[in-house]
């Protein structure tokens, strides 16, 4: 985000041209940035990067739980997961933070509800916490861990999405992503230590619940400033 | 009124009244706060640092039972980890061999060749020790720690230390546990040598943990000055079985007594460690803190509108600390010790707990209505957020009491922690940032204060107490004509010093420099270390050089040791076969080993005494394992994935063994062919790797160090020179010295000729002068009194002058004065004629130097003078009508229901300035309202005019556009079509924009009667930016016609005319700036963005458009696709004036603020305070000087720096009169409104300077 505004200011003395004719060609940025396209492109490859950057930070989380002293050569198990875990975090999580403000425009009811980046950051804490307590608490059972995310993550929700697109969005998309897993974790790609929920953690829907509203909040935000720039683009006559 | 209703009002007067506690006693609540966050704070100096380092406990050996898991009574001097049994019991034999007395047919290898040795039958011992009692029969095999595979990365390591059986680890490990290896092995220190880790190391190395003893105890190298080799054998037990010990230590204390061995054997220490964090379970966590930082970037970027940005961030940041801080105070001070990993939890506990509710509060209390008391705006915006804060609060604690009941104890500590911060933030937010607040508006409010004194002063004096106001002093006012160094108080320059740090960082790039340097260093490091690297290269050499170098080079290693060879006991089962058989078959518990070690090549049992003064024993001895590293012990069993982390190890006492071998038995022990190959004698390059590596590791260590020290250093030099602002000035000093010598009047700074800007005042008008136009080479004035005097720019010389009364008398013959006085304002109709009669005011008003001093005395008579400086001009214009009338009543009082007199002019005076500041339907633009000169009312008075070659544009407010030759004084041309007044004027090549007060805006193109070819141009003086202006000569015919009149540009009056670069930009009070193409009056855009009508309007010919409005907001707009680029908000009230240059823009508004913008980013850069009626008068001159004008003085800047440079009166007389506005001429003229008189000034030092 912090690219767009500083690409935003910066092109601002660049670009007058001084030919007086009738609709002159907007300068190279602001088409650039008006242009629905490419605007698109940008925001799906910030999601992008959030989302392989959060996956990898969240995948030493979890393959540490087991496992605290580590061997000298320890910089080569931040990478220990399977290559083809961050990419798809980070395509999915662009697929939700594109489709969350397509679908509030769809829909005809704007999100409101607490649009800045505060929030949003707030937003991302909690959900890191949310998948460090999964890793790091030591629960009685695992129904209990459970119940204790779910309530977590349908918190995040209220505190920071309250709208019922989202929600239903982020229940929907948890359970495909629950499915996958399943059928990945059937297939043999990988599996989990113990699982208790079919082939996988019980936890792991709400993990995935809670991912998608922090994206999807992210995502919106992102979206704000597609806002604004068409705003003003409707503005000029 | 229902119970929530009550209950809110209740909330809201509670809060109420807080506030304006709060605000009234600042002081005592800060230190109530301050003293109670103390108080809460201090039972944390009883908690333990944080750090890793493992904790001990010393138990009693006799007696010794492993601790229960729960321990009941009993709780004094037991650690609360001290709970069931350890993860190991390590019994350690601290073995110190020594050969003596040395014999002189001795090799050094003879040192520690036979000592080492001994170890495998010490092994031998150990293991086949057999203990049988009542219980049973014990043997190590039983009690040791049963260690299963390497962690699968330690393949290496494969071949020295034990797998699949026993934790016991000695020197012997190096040869696999096996006499024959170790005979054979042609050089030991090579074999120790070859494990070792390359690069620094801080941790345990493979060596410390064989030896258990640090590498530089151990005496093995050749160069031991004591010859005494020092090792242990460290078994690790799992299960404590005393009698077993107690017999294994009489054992070996029987084989090889120490006679001077007294070490303690009553204590075992318990060490309980830490967890540990390593680099991947740092990443997570530095991860949250970056998400942490950023929640808190974004949230105290959000306080706005206060004095101190910064402090009140920095105290919203203390309230959340501090409150955590609290909790974890409090909550130990009842007894709750936190388990939890502080650093882990703590972001999250700030997320929970969060800044919202300050900002909320900031924001509450900033937009309270300015005029109220602090006292009552802290308390208003306490109780406007009142309910929003306590529910908040409520939901926020019932979601953590859920958490609570969740009963997981990490959770419910989580949840105890948040909810006593909770608690302790909100006492702190009401009370500590609270008063902050309070303290800051008030802040805020005394630098208004200090402002606008002059303005207040007859408004009652403000509260006594803190709101008391420092009086400034006036500013010293030296002799005229001189150039004061000293800034006036008055003008308090924020010098941004932490924006030039950020932009010295930025310019010199200090941060990448840094990081590359450092990188330089650690490749290099990196290349020195490699395995592949330099260092072996030079090894290498230097052992070639060394004529020892192994010759066989790396094909001299002993082949075994590469294998894959069984480590002694638990790897080979026929090997362990081979043993337990023995033992089973031996019942005999204490003779039992014996007889295993008889057939032994030495027997020492008989030796002992004689030499036992050769091995000395120390306290330090006995508890030896405490000179290894901390990471020693959980590095061992980290190798088989055991972790010591938040567990404890018991480590007993050690068992001494000493061995002496003697000179004839040293021999015996088998060398190796290639020991005598040795040199007899140390060769320093040779002999120590150890010694060598240790220097190295000094040395590197010791370059790190300087390189930091440097950088160091050099980093606070940067920071110094930034930080110092008589940098600047220095700089400007050694500048003018340099160029002293060719320009004499440049060192402007220091001891400055008293003529050297010597301002030149252009007398002659009769009143306050209010239109100003100039094209560079004529200046073009027009007073109230509707004379326009035209000067030459570059003399001063009056050219010529038009007096539109003798004009209007010619025209009409009529008796000028009165009838145009009192009907001025066109919408009165129907005028009293009548008053024309009374033969009383010829005398007073036929002539304009009559006039003058008649209402110069009403006006200071009626005013307060100070009223008259903070009144701007068109203030003044408006009153003139009103006081005017008021000299009729003073002579004669006719009936005051006679005169239809407009509103305004029945006003009180202060009524009517706060009238002209407040609406702007009257005072639109500055042009606008020109007081009714006593001409015809026909002629209405100017308000607008431009000059551009020799004709001056007059609009007027009768609505006429009038063209006057400004050599010759005649009236060339007019033009009546409009009704409506015109407010502001555009003169661009041959065409006249004229905005007129209903919101038309009319295009005039001025034609020549003439074939086009003669009309000559003169050229642009000054910079040559602007376009080549025609001359129109005497003889010529013109004419003004109406090409295209846009009856409806704007729904509301134009405020602002601006046109350049073929555009015409126009600001109306309907909130809209448009934009028109000048040929052919076509709307471009209408741009909108700014909630308050527009007040200035820049644009230049490289086509920037800048606007700013009365919601004191200022936009950029891009003028090719009228998109707005930059949306900043300025000001507090209207923005009075704008200015762009290639970097910043410029603006002024009516807080007497002129702010400094960075055109790209649209951070201010710093701001200016301007004395008051004097905001909008400012002007650039080049890309880095800016021109404000101040109370009898003019200023010049440096823009980039926000440098005052030099400060020029303008007269001695005047001081009381403001510089209201200010022109900039092409050839670096400043053309200062100054009263009735004019002042031109020329800069050239400065500009030359500044070139």
């Amino acid at each position: 985000m912090s690219r767009t505004l500083t690409a935003m200011a910066d092109s601002t003395p660049g670009g007058y041209g001084s030919e007086p004719g009738p609709r002159p060609a907007p300068g190279p940025y602001i088409s650039a940035v008006t242009n629905r396209t490419t605007n698109l492109v940008i925001r799906g490859a910030m999601l992008f990067s959030v989302g392989v950057f959060l996956a990898l930070v969240l995948n030493l989380l979890q393959v540490q739980r087991n496992v605290t002293l580590f061997p000298p050569d320890v910089i080569s198990s931040i990478f220990s997961s399977a290559w083809w875990v961050p990419p798809c975090c980070g395509t999915a999580s662009a697929l939700i933070g594109l489709l969350y403000p397509c679908i509030d425009s769809r829909l005809g009811e704007p999100h409101r509800f607490k649009r800045e980046w505060s929030s949003v950051m707030r937003c991302v804490a909690v959900f890191v916490g949310i998948n460090h307590a999964s890793a790091k608490v030591d629960f009685a059972n695992n129904v209990q861990l459970s119940l204790t995310l779910a309530a977590l993550s349908v918190g995040l929700w209220w505190s920071f999405d309250r709208s019922r697109s989202g929600f239903s969005l982020g229940v929907v998309i948890a359970l495909l992503a629950t499915l996958a897993t399943q059928l990945l974790v059937y297939n043999g790609v990988f599996q989990y230590t113990s699982p208790d929920f079919l082939y996988i953690r019980s936890w792991l829907p709400c993990i995935f619940f809670a991912g998608v509203i922090t994206m999807g909040n992210i995502g919106r935000q992102l979206a704000l400033y597609e806002h604004k720039v068409a705003l003003e683009k409707t503005h000029q006559d | 009124m229902t119970l929530r209703e009550r209950l809110r009002q209740k909330i809201s007067a509670a809060f109420y009244h807080h506030g304006l506690l709060c605000a009234s006693y600042p002081v005592p609540i800060i230190l109530f706060t301050s003293a109670s966050i103390l108080t809460c704070c201090y039972p944390l100096l009883r908690l333990p640092l944080p750090g890793t380092g493992p904790v001990e406990f010393t138990t009693a050996v006799r007696g010794y039972a492993s601790p229960s898991h729960n321990p009941l009574g009993d709780p004094v001097e037991r650690p609360d980890w001290y709970r069931g049994p350890p993860v190991a019991y390590i019994q350690q034999v601290l073995v110190k061999a020594a050969v003596s007395p040395w014999g002189s047919n001795l090799l050094p290898v003879d040192a520690f060749r036979p000592p080492l040795g001994q170890v495998f039958t010490l092994l031998e011992e150990i293991r086949n020790h057999v203990h049988s009692d009542s219980s049973g029969v014990q043997s190590l095999e039983h009690l040791c720690l049963q260690v299963t595979d390497l962690l699968p990365g330690l393949r290496r390591m494969q071949t020295v230390l034990p797998e699949h059986g026993c934790l016991l680890v000695s020197p012997g490990n190096y040869w696999q546990n096996q006499q024959e290896l170790f005979d054979s092995d042609p050089d030991l220190l090579k074999t120790v040598q070859k494990h070792e880790p390359k690069g620094l190391h801080t941790s345990a190395t493979l060596r410390d943990l064989l030896f258990g003893v640090p590498g530089k105890h151990t005496g093995v190298s050749h160069y031991s000055k004591k010859r005494v080799v020092t090792y242990t054998i460290t078994i690790a037990l799992s299960t404590y079985d005393a009698g077993f010990l107690g017999s294994l230590r009489a054992r070996l204390k029987q084989l090889h007594p120490s006679a001077n061995c007294s070490l303690g054997e009553e204590h075992m220490v318990h060490v309980h460690f830490k967890e540990e964090i390593g680099i991947a379970e740092l990443i997570p966590l530095v991860t949250t803190y970056i998400i942490l930082f950023a929640y808190i970037y974004f949230s105290t970027r959000k306080i706005d509108m206060v004095k101190s940005k910064w402090g009140l961030a920095l105290a919203a940041v203390v309230t959340v600390l501090s409150s955590l801080l609290m909790s974890v105070g409090l909550c130990t001070l009842f007894g709750l010790t936190p388990t939890l990993n502080g650093g882990e939890i703590f972001p999250y506990l700030v997320v929970v707990i969060g800044l919202e509710n300050v900002l909320v509060l900031t924001k509450s209390v900033v937009s309270t209505p300015v005029d109220l008391e602090v006292k009552l705006r802290i308390a208003q915006g306490l109780s406007n957020e009142s309910w929003s804060i306590m529910k908040n609060m409520a939901t926020e604690l019932c979601i953590i009491l859920i958490g609570y009941f969740t009963l997981v104890p990490a959770i419910q500590e989580f949840c105890l922690f948040a909810v006593v911060g909770l608690v302790s933030d909100f006492f702190l937010q009401m009370f500590f940032f609270t008063t902050v607040l309070s303290i800051d508006i008030r802040r805020m409010e005394l630098a208004d204060l200090n402002r606008r004194l002059p303005a207040e002063a007859g408004l009652p004096p403000p509260k006594p107490g803190p709101l008391r106001p420092r009086e400034a002093p006036p500013p010293p006012r030296p002799s005229p004509h001189t150039i004061t160094l000293q800034t006036p108080a008055f003008r308090n320059l924020r010098l941004p010093k932490r924006l030039r740090v950020v932009y010295f960082l930025a310019r010199t790039r200090l941060a990448q420099r840094i990081i590359m340097v450092g990188t330089v260093i650690w490749i290099g490091i990196l290349v020195y270390t490699d395995p592949a690297g330099l260092r072996t290269y030079l090894a290498a050499q230097v052992s070639e050089q060394s004529h020892l170098g192994d010759p066989g080079g790396g094909g001299g290693q002993p082949p075994h040791l590469g294998g894959m060879a069984p480590v002694f006991p638990g790897g080979d089962p026929a090997k362990a076969l081979s043993v337990l058989p023995a033992r089973e078959a031996t019942p005999l518990p204490e003779n039992q080993s014996q007889r295993h070690l008889a057939p032994g090549r030495v027997q020492e049992q008989p030796r002992g005494p004689p030499a036992a003064t050769q091995v000395p024993w120390g306290a330090e001895d006995e508890e030896g394992w405490r000179r290894l590293s901390f990471r020693h012990w959980p590095s061992l069993f980290s190798y088989y994935n055991i972790t010591l982390a938040k567990r404890y190890i018991s480590i007993l006492p050690v068992i001494p063994v000493t061995l002496h071998l003697g000179p004839q038995e040293a021999p015996e022990t088998p060398r190796h062919p290639q020991d005598a190959r040795l040199p007899p004698d140390p060769i320093p390059k040779f002999s120590s790797p150890d010694l060598q590596a240790a220097d190295l590791t000094l040395y590197k260590v010791a370059a790190l160090g300087l390189a930091a020290g440097v950088l160091l250093v050099l980093l606070l030099f940067c920071l110094y020179r930034v930080l110092c602002p008589r940098n600047y000035g220095q700089n400007g000093v050694s500048h003018g010295r340099r160029r002293r010598g060719d320009l004499p009047c440049d060192d402007y700074g220091y001891s400055p000729p008293v003529s050297e800007i010597s301002p030149l005042l252009l007398r002659g008008h009769s009143m306050d002068i209010e239109c100003l136009a100039s094209d560079g080479m004529l200046l073009a004035s027009c007073c109230l009194a509707g004379q326009i005097r035209v000067w030459d720019a570059q003399t001063g010389d009056c050219l010529t002058y038009i007096v539109h009364i003798s004009i209007s008398l010619g025209c009409e013959g009529r008796d000028p004065c009165v009838g145009g006085d009192s009907a001025s304002e066109d919408e009165g109709g129907g005028f009293p004629f009548r008053r024309h009669a009374p033969p009383l005011r010829p005398p007073l008003f036929t002539d304009q130097p009559d006039l003058t001093p008649l209402i110069d005395t009403n006006f200071d008579s009626r005013l307060p003078p100070s009223s008259v400086h903070a009144a701007p001009p068109r203030g003044a214009a408006f009153d003139y009508g009103g006081l005017v009338e008021r000299a009729y009543t003073e002579h004669e009082p006719p009936s005051p229901a006679a005169y239809p007199s407009p509103s305004y002019s029945s006003s009180p005076p202060t009524a009517g300035f706060a009238n002209c500041r407040r609406s702007p339907v009257e005072a639109p633009d500055r042009g606008f309202a020109c007081g009714p000169p006593p001409a015809a009312e026909w002629e209405g008075s100017v308000w607008a005019m431009e000059l551009r070659g020799n004709l001056i544009a007059a609009g007027r407010s009768s609505g006429k556009l009038q063209l006057w030759d400004a050599v010759e004084g005649s009236l060339r041309c007019s033009n009546e079509e409009g009704a409506s007044g015109i407010t502001a004027l555009a003169f661009l090549n041959n065409r006249i924009v004229a905005a007129r007060l209903d919101g038309s805006l009319d295009f005039f193109t001025v034609e020549l009667n003439k074939p086009p070819g003669l009309l000559q141009y003169r050229g642009a003086p000054g910079r040559g930016s602007m376009p080549p202006s025609p001359c129109y000569s005497s003889d010529d015919l013109i004419s003004c016609q109406l090409t295209r009149s846009v009856l409806c540009a704007h729904q509301k009056p134009i405020t602002v005319l601006r046109a350049a670069a073929g555009r015409v930009v126009t600001g109306s009070q309907d909130h809209t700036v448009r934009v028109y193409r000048l040929d052919d009056s076509c709307c471009l855009f209408t741009l909108q963005g700014h909630s308050g009508a527009i007040t200035a309007i820049y644009i230049d010919e490289t086509m920037v458009l800048a606007s700013g409005g009365q919601d004191g907001a200022i936009c950029l707009w891009d003028v090719l696709t009228g998109s707005r680029v930059s949306h900043v908000y300025g000001h507090r009230g209207d923005v009075t004036s704008l200015v762009c240059t290639n970097t910043c823009v410029i603006s002024s508004g009516l807080d007497d603020l002129i702010c400094i913008w960075d055109r790209s980013t649209g951070i201010k850069l710093y701001s200016i305070q301007q004395e008051v009626g004097c905001g909008d008068s400012l002007g650039v001159i080049s890309d880095s000087l800016l021109v404000t004008g101040g109370q009898g003085c003019v200023s010049f800047w440096d823009l980039n720096f926000g440098d005052l440079l030099q400060t020029v009166y303008l007269g001695q007389t005047s001081d009381g009169q403001g510089v209201r506005q200010l022109l900039v001429l092409d050839n670096a003229a400043i053309v200062c409104d100054f009263g009735s008189e004019l002042s031109l000034v020329y800069v050239p030092s400065v500009l030359e300077k500044l070139d």
